[in-house]
């Protein structure tokens, strides 16, 4: 299939199926710059130990259809090239996928839930999901991860004209785990696409959400809520790619970092192309910073190359918790740690309360709960 | 009886000295009223016993039933029965008033209270401040109109029934309709008897419908001028022109 260069500044983006189009990267890359390269157990450079499982439970809504299949699956791949070498990585080694259908107007009555767990972080595995939601349809995704692995996939999402699938993906793994993920979302005319990541546990985990429209009317809501503790890289690397008109993406990142050497990084690229007049956009990004020795890089992109924007915006901002607030909570007899953890949990829960899945919901209140009472 | 004793008190902010020897003693069952012009140290008094991080006392004392205030952390002086009604209450993103109320009253009671009962009391007190009960579910103060602020902060001082209120210009902001509403909490809370309440403000407004028994005049970081209810009538005419020497 060979290589193939969008002609955008801040991209020069390759994209390829196969893993030797792309050269193995050094740390000097853009795209590649922040990543601990040498904490990716060799998922960068090909001297991964191979025959790694994650293992996957499915929870399907009845109204969809789940598949595994093998390599040779036409519809692998149909919703998003490999774009960086990590990712072409995992499209080269997956040795069988899994295939999510929502049919044609179905309305999936329950989310369907991927349980995706490692036991072995010493060998790396390698995962491809693709979900396909036709005209119509409705669903929710829930991408569960835990366990300890060494693991790299591709997840896409073709979204259907005036479908709407809403994704939540949870990267909730034990601290040795490393996890390299892409998400790409295809919409389709008047498809409505909602992602939230949820990442918490890990050593390294980076995430890779993106979305590019393929018909007028695209929406698409891209969501996180990450929490750092010491020692830990966590990454979110956001792409909005406008090349159709009067689409519109939201994205909105929020984190709390703790601890020596906890690691946050959060890029959002957006790119507005000249063919896309009235496009909608706005990505905003949150850090605060808990203690001492954390390390937060925060870089929007907003490249515009149009005239006709309908709104198109970005802010980034990393501090600490704001004194007035704690004051005014210790003004009402809350003792300091019960009000620290009451601000922070108030500003996580701005992102987690729209997560409309009520027992997934509770789990990521609790996760973060966990994370202030250490 | 519980009495709030402020002795000599001496507070600075960013090594600028605001209060320059404040002598008061507010006891249940009186309400005081602190009037001044801007600028003069008002709010940095409320600040000061609320314990605000911004704000350093120098010299002095302050005791609340003889038990010594400035040794105490924020939180601890609220559970110990002070209460400071702010002027520019924050916004706390995240956090529901239902969520925050309850937390405060079990951190002031020291237990948490029944949801029934706490839900019950809720309800009641927002009605008596004519409150949507929907408010309850909204973020502490985000997108609240100034009224609704203050409403809020009268909500908390029934709630929380401290011993001694500072209610630091609660009046200002607000139209006539919310001020009554306001003062009429501030009425029921002092009708109480067991406690007490300073009330800080700049117009003589609030003071028709909250009735001080003692007034005093604040300028230059101390207290200038002592009476009765009849002194809030004399600044109602002549204005603070003629303390605007002590300040220097």
């Amino acid at each position: 299939m060979g290589v193939e260069v969008k002609p955008v500044s801040t991209l020069s983006e390759r994209s390829s199926y196969d893993v030797a189009d792309f050269a193995v990267p050094t740390g000097r890359e853009e795209e590649w710059r922040f990543t601990p390269l040498r904490r990716l157990r060799g998922l960068h450079d090909g001297s991964a130990a191979p025959d790694g499982k994650v293992h996957l439970e499915v929870d399907a809504a009845p109204e969809v259809t789940v598949e595994t299949v093998g390599r040779d699956d036409p519809r692998l791949g149909s919703g998003y090239t490999p774009t960086d070498r990590v990712s072409a990585q995992a499209f080269s080694s997956f040795t069988s996928a899994t295939v999510i259908t929502v049919p044609r107007e179905a309305v999936a009555s329950v989310p369907t839930v991927l349980r995706l767990r490692g036991d072995d972080p010493g060998q790396a595995a390698y995962g491809h999901t693709t979900v396909i939601v036709e005209p119509f349809g409705r669903a929710t995704i829930v991408l569960d991860h835990s366990g300890s692995a060494t693991y790299a996939d591709n997840v896409e999402f073709l979204v259907g004209e005036q479908a709407s699938l809403t994704v939540v993906s949870v990267q909730d793994w034990a601290a040795d785990a490393v996890h390299v993920a892409h998400q790409h979302a295809r919409l389709a005319k008047d498809a409505k696409f909602t992602g939230f990541n949820v990442t918490l546990g890990g050593d390294v985990v980076r995430v890779r959400p993106s979305v590019s429209y393929h018909g007028q009317g695209g929406d698409a809501e891209l969501y996180g809520v990450y929490f750092v503790d010491a020692g830990q890289h966590l990454e979110h690397r956001l792409l909005a790619d406008h090349s159709v008109p009067n689409c519109k993406s939201r994205v909105d990142y929020r984190g709390a970092l703790q601890g020596e050497d906890a690691h946050a990084v959060w890029i959002g690229d957006v790119v507005i192309r000249a063919e896309a007049e009235g496009t909608d956009t706005y990505e905003l990004n949150r850090n605060l910073v808990l203690t001492d020795g954390t390390r937060v890089d925060s870089v929007p992109n907003l490249e515009i190359l149009t005239g006709e924007v309908a709104g198109a915006g970005h802010a980034s901002a990393s501090g600490r918790l704001d004194e007035e607030h704690l004051f005014y909570l210790q003004a009402r007899g809350i003792p300091a740690d019960d009000a620290k953890r009451m601000v922070v949990r108030g500003y996580l829960n701005q992102i987690v309360q729209r997560i409309e899945v009520d027992e997934l919901r509770a789990r990521v209140e609790a996760a973060i709960d966990a994370e202030l009472t250490r | 009886m519980a009495t709030l004793e402020i002795r000599d008190l001496h507070v600075t902010v960013a090594d600028k000295e605001i209060l320059k020897g404040v002598n008061l003693t507010v006891k249940a069952g009186e309400t005081h009223a602190i009037m001044g012009p801007n600028g003069s140290g008002k709010s940095t008094l409320a600040y000061a016993i609320a314990g605000h991080p911004k704000y350093t006392v120098t010299s002095g004392t302050v005791l609340l039933d003889g038990e010594d205030v400035l040794e105490m952390s924020v939180d601890e002086r609220a559970r110990a029965g002070l209460f400071l009604a702010m002027q520019y209450p924050v916004e706390v993103p995240g956090v529901s008033v239902a969520n925050f109320l309850r937390t405060a009253v079990t951190a002031v009671r020291g237990e948490a209270p029944k949801l029934r009962v706490f839900s019950k009391d809720l309800k009641e007190s927002m009605a008596k401040l004519q409150m949507d009960p929907a408010f309850a579910q909204r973020n502490v103060n985000e997108g609240f109109s100034g009224g609704e602020k203050k409403r809020h902060e009268i909500l908390q001082l029934e709630l929380l029934k401290p011993k001694i209120a500072v209610l630091d210009e609660t009046d200002s902001g607000l139209d006539v309709d919310a001020l009554k509403v306001v003062s009429e909490g501030v009425n029921r809370f002092s009708e109480e008897g067991e406690t007490g309440v300073l009330l800080i403000t700049h117009y003589t407004r609030i003071l028709r419908y909250v009735k001080p028994d003692f007034v005093h005049v604040f300028a230059g970081g101390k207290i200038v001028e002592e009476g009765g209810p009849e002194l809030a009538e004399i600044l109602e005419s002549e204005g603070y022109e003629k303390y605007a020497k002590a300040g220097v």
